[in-house]
This record gives structure tokens, sequence and C-alpha cells, in this order.
């Protein structure tokens, strides 16, 4: 136990990874070991212990990525299937997927921002004050369910409300999180059509 | 929008019939710190042997391959679990296979064992599902739910599964509840009949006597839905042997037909597109025609109110057992109550009631096993056992403990089981005093439906007598 707690002690430097020659390369520390603990039962005989642990896992956007890169510069994208020779040519698709569910080729991404300013409206939502662990999100969390009014847009994305209360067939338009990015689905926000920019939560904007 | 081709809708033709041999089902609860889940694996499959009178290592004797279930490798902290729990069953060298599909893991368990059996590879195969979620806590537990959700674009939403169905609570309530209060109340009503229901049942981890009152002042978890309305975390394990005719009929003389049709819908909600709605047998297109009219932003299919997946197991599941009507062809039903919400939802899915008019079936009193208004039996009653609400939702374990309780209906034997004093006692409890016996009378035929996720993955089980094998049946 002595050794583990000598390397539990080791100063924790922060994950970090690079891509050079295709291959990931990292440097920090990826996993922090805990000491583990006894748990005992009423009668102070042991039934189980505590496996803690700590680790960072990598993730690749692969094709989306352009997605989560466009949200801090104020873009939202969306992924158009350019196959003339599918069931549903045309279709855009948001959440943007890589390629056309319908004939698997390669979409193109596409600038939706104007439709999603003009035309977002929230299909559904709910509010919660309860979350798992890990929520980054301000509490109490309004989630929406943004519809767009376009004649090849047929899905309806999944969003949260930065200010006022959600109604069903409210007007929202999308903000960014342009300081600060985290480059996850978070830093995409919506507020009600109309909300002045004084309104907006830090590090975003319209 | 989704077309099929005729390819794909053709309804499953098994090689060969495959029959429900036994079932059985370990005692549920959130916590089990003194025993590891091998040790409820073989407390249900112990049980399974004692139904059809034989010992554990006899009834090994005669399955061939093994089909495991188990939602999450992240709560039981094991990767491979199927070879832990296969090796600690003795049932090594045995060809096993673990089995991943979200809240349909049991169910879709017993797909691939009764395909198995089947296709002639095995005469005996075994089903078994389990879950551990006590190894964390309720909020860390809450996040490895969430994280089957799409993890890029839904689970960082606040990692909290209840808020997906949430969203779907908000819009069925608004279009096809019209915002009335008494549609929430109708809600509250299902988990007051489950967890009610779930007082009879010795394994059951969630008994309640409450009232709508409780439910609709209980804590919000994700407005609309409150904590009464939400399912169990559970840890428990059950299991299914199927077999051949033949080999059926050596380990019992009362083995149950049993066919399984799966269908799936994509994991994000948000990808669902717009399209026309699958008929089941007994409906025709000209009754949705107006659904829009009768229920205003109603017509979008499958929307945020139904569950395509459900749809598309029941088409395979009632074409292969031949049934037309679900009210008519079946005795009960054990659904998947993940959330109230979702138990509504459901009964539109698999054809109870036409979309839209969900809440009719708790209202008018059919999904009860004694109908409150009429005081005699219900038409098709919903979740005697309790239900995930009431009993259990030991994710991977949960298909396969419905399917088990509609055995023990049509064996017969299920007031036995739920009513031993010595079965009570062996868990620990007491059995109640006003314990009732919620048997459906002269049962034949029962549905089970396995639900993943917001409807990612869905199976629909029935079980029936032989001797009341309907038309048609493929």
């Amino acid at each position: 136990m002595a050794a583990t707690k000598k390397t539990a002690s080791k100063k924790f430097v922060e994950p970090r990874v690079k891509v050079v020659n295709g291959q990931y390369k990292v440097s920090g520390n990826f996993h922090r070991i805990i000491p583990n603990t006894p748990i005992y039962n009423e009668k102070n005989k042991l039934c189980g212990v505590t496996n803690p642990r700590e680790l960072t896992h990598i993730h690749s956007y692969g094709g989306e990525a352009i997605f989560f890169e466009s949200v801090p510069k104020g873009k939202l994208m969306g992924a158009q299937c350019v196959n003339p020779d599918c069931e549903f040519p045309g279709t855009i698709w948001i959440p943007f997927r890589s390629c056309c569910a319908d004939c698997l080729t390669r979409n193109k991404p596409v600038d939706i921002t104007k439709v999603a300013q003009e035309t977002g409206t929230v299909h559904s939502f709910m509010v919660t004050e309860r979350t798992g662990a890990f929520n980054t999100l301000e509490i109490p969390i309004k989630f929406i369910n943004v519809e767009f009014t376009h004649p090849n847009i047929d899905t309806i994305l999944m969003g949260y409300l930065s200010y006022g209360e959600p109604e069903i067939g409210m007007r929202v338009v999308p903000i960014f999180k342009k300081k600060n990015p985290t480059f996850t689905i978070t830093d995409l926000s919506w507020v009600p059509l109309g909300t002045p920019k004084s309104k907006l939560p830090k590090d975003f904007s319209f | 929008m989704i077309t099929f081709s005729k390819e794909q809708l053709k309804i499953p033709k098994m090689s060969r019939d495959v029959y429900l041999v036994t079932a059985g089902e370990s005692e549920f609860r959130r916590a089990f710190p003194e025993k590891r889940q091998e040790e409820l694996a073989i407390d249900a499959l112990t049980m399974a042997a004692e139904l059809i009178g034989t010992t554990p290592a006899k009834l090994k004797k005669f399955i061939h391959t093994c089909y495991y279930g188990y939602f999450a490798d992240h709560f039981g902290d094991q990767l491979l679990g199927e070879a832990v729990i296969h090796d600690r069953l003795g049932l090594d060298p045995l060809g096993n296979v673990g089995i991943k599909t979200g809240g349909a893991t049991g169910g879709s368990a017993l797909w691939e064992a009764v395909k198995a059996v089947a296709s002639g590879y095995s005469d005996c195969t075994l089903a078994l599902g389990w879950e551990r979620m006590d190894e964390v806590p309720t909020d860390e537990g809450n996040n490895y739910i969430a994280c089957a959700a799409d993890k890029d674009w839904e689970t960082p939403m606040g990692h909290i599964y209840t808020g997906y169905y949430a969203v779907m609570a908000q819009r069925y309530w608004q279009i096809f509840g019209k915002s009335e209060p008494s549609f929430r109340e109708t809600m509250a009503k299902i988990a007051v009949k489950n967890r009610g229901y779930a007082i009879h049942n010795p394994f059951a981890q969630g008994p309640m006597k409450i009232t709508v009152k409780d439910v609709l002042e209980s804590p919000i978890v994700a407005y609309p839905l409150r904590a009464l309305d939400c399912c169990l975390m559970s840890v428990g394990s059950a299991c299914c042997i199927v077999a051949d005719k033949k080999t059926a009929y050596k380990l019992t003389d009362d083995p149950l037909l049993v066919h399984v049709g799966a269908g799936s819908h994509s994991l994000r909600v948000a990808d669902r597109r717009d399209m026309q709605i699958p008929l089941l047998p007994h409906e025709t297109k000209e009754q949705y025609a107006d659904l829009g009219k009768r229920f205003p932003g109603g017509d979008r299919y499958p929307g945020f109110s139904g569950f395509l997946a459900a749809r598309m197991a029941c088409h395979y599941a009632y074409g292969m057992a031949g049934v037309k009507d679900p009210t008519k062809d079946l005795d009960f039903v054990e659904l998947h109550d993940a959330f109230t919400i979702s138990d509504i939802q459901s009964y539109e899915d698999v054809g109870i009631r036409p979309y839209g008019e969900g809440r009719t079936y708790v209202e008018s009193g059919d999904c009860y096993v004694i109908n409150p208004k009429t005081k005699k039996p219900g038409k098709l009653p919903a979740n005697p056992s309790g239900g995930l609400i009431g009993c259990m939702h030991a994710v991977g374990a949960t298909g396969l403990m419905q399917v088990c309780e509609c055995g023990l209906h049509l064996w017969k034997k299920h007031a036995d089981i739920h009513g031993s004093e010595a079965r009570w006692r062996s868990f620990g409890k007491k059995k109640p005093r006003n314990w009732q016996d919620l048997t459906i009378k002269g049962a034949k035929r029962a549905l089970a439906i396995s639900h993943a996720g917001v409807g990612s993955h869905v199976t629909a089980t029935i079980v029936e007598r032989p001797e009341a094998r309907l038309k048609g049946g493929k």
C-alpha cells in the first residue's frame, strides 16, 4: 500500500494529446491511482472494497469535427446529401453526420446558421434540477428540441435554453460560445428570439 | 422518411417451433452489499430448475449454447462479464455470447437464444441476464445510463436520461393529452397501479401503496416527470430456457410456444424523420387520416410520441404468432414501463390502442387485473409483476424477468411462486397480510416488451400455450 500512496502523491499533470504522423502523441497523466478502501457490514465483517480511479479518454470526432470546430466561430453546420441517385436527394442532416443514412455517400457540410436564426422553434422541452455525474451545464437545465422550417431538413436538434422559460412553439435563435470554447455540443445554446445581448451567458454571443 | 421493402417486412419463419421450457429470477434490490452478481445468476437458474422439478446440475446437461445479457460493462466494472458468469454457472466449455442492446438487452438475449434453437444449431439454450447498478452512487449511475445516449450530441446535456423522456412526456401531454391535468393524473395512475402490484410480488424491489396525489407531489426529476413516475435502479438476474419440441417435452410436460420479433430506430430522437405510420393487422390507413386534425401537431410520426422500433417488433412477432388484434388475442401484457409516459406511448405502438388514444387504456380500467370501474377482470391487464416501476429494472435482466413472469401465469404457477411464505422469508421479507393472488385466470397468451433507450431497440416476445396456438402463426 505504501507504494500506492507514493504514486498517488505524485504531482498531477493535465493530460494533453497531439496528432503526430497520424498517431496520437500523449503527455501528462491520463490516469491517477487512488488507494482503495475496505467496506464492512454492520457486524464489521469485510464485504467488499472501493475501486477508485480517474482516467481520461481520447475521442475522435472524425468527419463530424467540422461541426464542433464551427460552433465557436458562430456557425451551425448541417450535412447535406449530394448524391443525385439517393432515395431522398438533398437531405440536410442536423445533427451533422458524415455520410447520408440513406445512400451512405459522403455528405457535404452546409452552413444552416441563417435557417436556424430565422426558423428555429421549440418542438418540446423539459426542465431539470437533477443531473448525472459530470454535468457542466448550469442548473436548472432547460432542454429544448429545436425544429427548423426548411424543405430539406426533417430532423429535430436537441439543445438547451440559456435564457427565459421554454414553451412549445417558442421562436429561438442559436448562440455560440465563442470565448473559451469546449468544442463540445455545450458550446451551442439557444435563447428566445429578441433576447438582448446583455442577457447572454458569459462567453456566448449571437 | 423511412420506407420499407417487401423483403424488410417479411414475417420471420422459423425452421422449427421453439418452446419456453422454464424460467427463473432472483430477488431484486437497490443494493446487494453481500452478494456477488454470480450468486444472483445462480439464484435465477436454480429457480428455473426447481420450477420443472429438477436440479440445476441436471438442467445444465441439456443446455447447448448460452446467451448472456448485461447492459453496461461500466456498472459491473467488468469487461467480458459473460465469461465470469458462464464459468460460475459451470457451463464451460459450451459456446456463449454476450448481448448488449441497452434496456432491451434481456429481450435481445432471448431473441438470440430462440433463433439458435429454431435454426437447429442448438436443441436447448439458456438466455440469462443481469445488472449490477449498486456499485456506483446514483448520480454516477445516471451518468452511465446517459452514456447510452449519443455521447457527442446528447449525453453532455445534463448526463441524465430521464430528461430525454421528459421532452417526450411534455410533447405527448400537450398534443395528445391536450395539456389537461387529467392526462397527468392518468400517467400517475400507472405508477400507483404498478407499485401497488409489486406489493404482492416477493421478488419486487419497489412495492408501495401510494395515491395519485403522492405521485403528483413526488420530487421533480425532469419536469414533467417526477420521482414516482420513474422506474427503479436495480440489481438482480433472470433467465429463460428454450428448446425444440422434443427436448422441451423431455424436460417438462408443460412447455410454452415462444415467438420473438425485434425492431430498432435511431439512438437520437433528433434523427427521427417524419414517415407514414406502419400499420398493424387490425389498423387501417383511414383511421389515422385525421390524426393531425384531432390532435393538432400530432400528425408527425413517430415524432416525440411514438416508438417505431416497438411497432416493428410487434409487426414481426404478431405475424409469427398469428396475432391479429392484441386486445382480443392476448390475455395480458408485461410492458417496459421505464416511465409512466413511455408506458402510455407503448400502448399505441403495440396496438392496444390507436395512436393518440393511449390514455383510454388506463382510464377505461382495461389495463388492471381487476377493472376498478367494473370490479370485473380487466380486458387486458398490464404489468401484474409491478413492471419496471414497481418490480425492478436491473437492465440486462428486465426483459427476461418479464417473460418469466408471463410464464408463471401461463403455467398456473404464479400464485404458488408469489404466494409462498417460504419464498418471502428467504428474501428476508414478510408476506403481506393483504397479499393478493394476481394470477390472470385462464391466460393462454401474453406479450412482453423489452425496450432500449428512447426506443433504439425493442423486442416483442409472445408466449402461448401450445393448445391455444392461433391460426396463421408461422
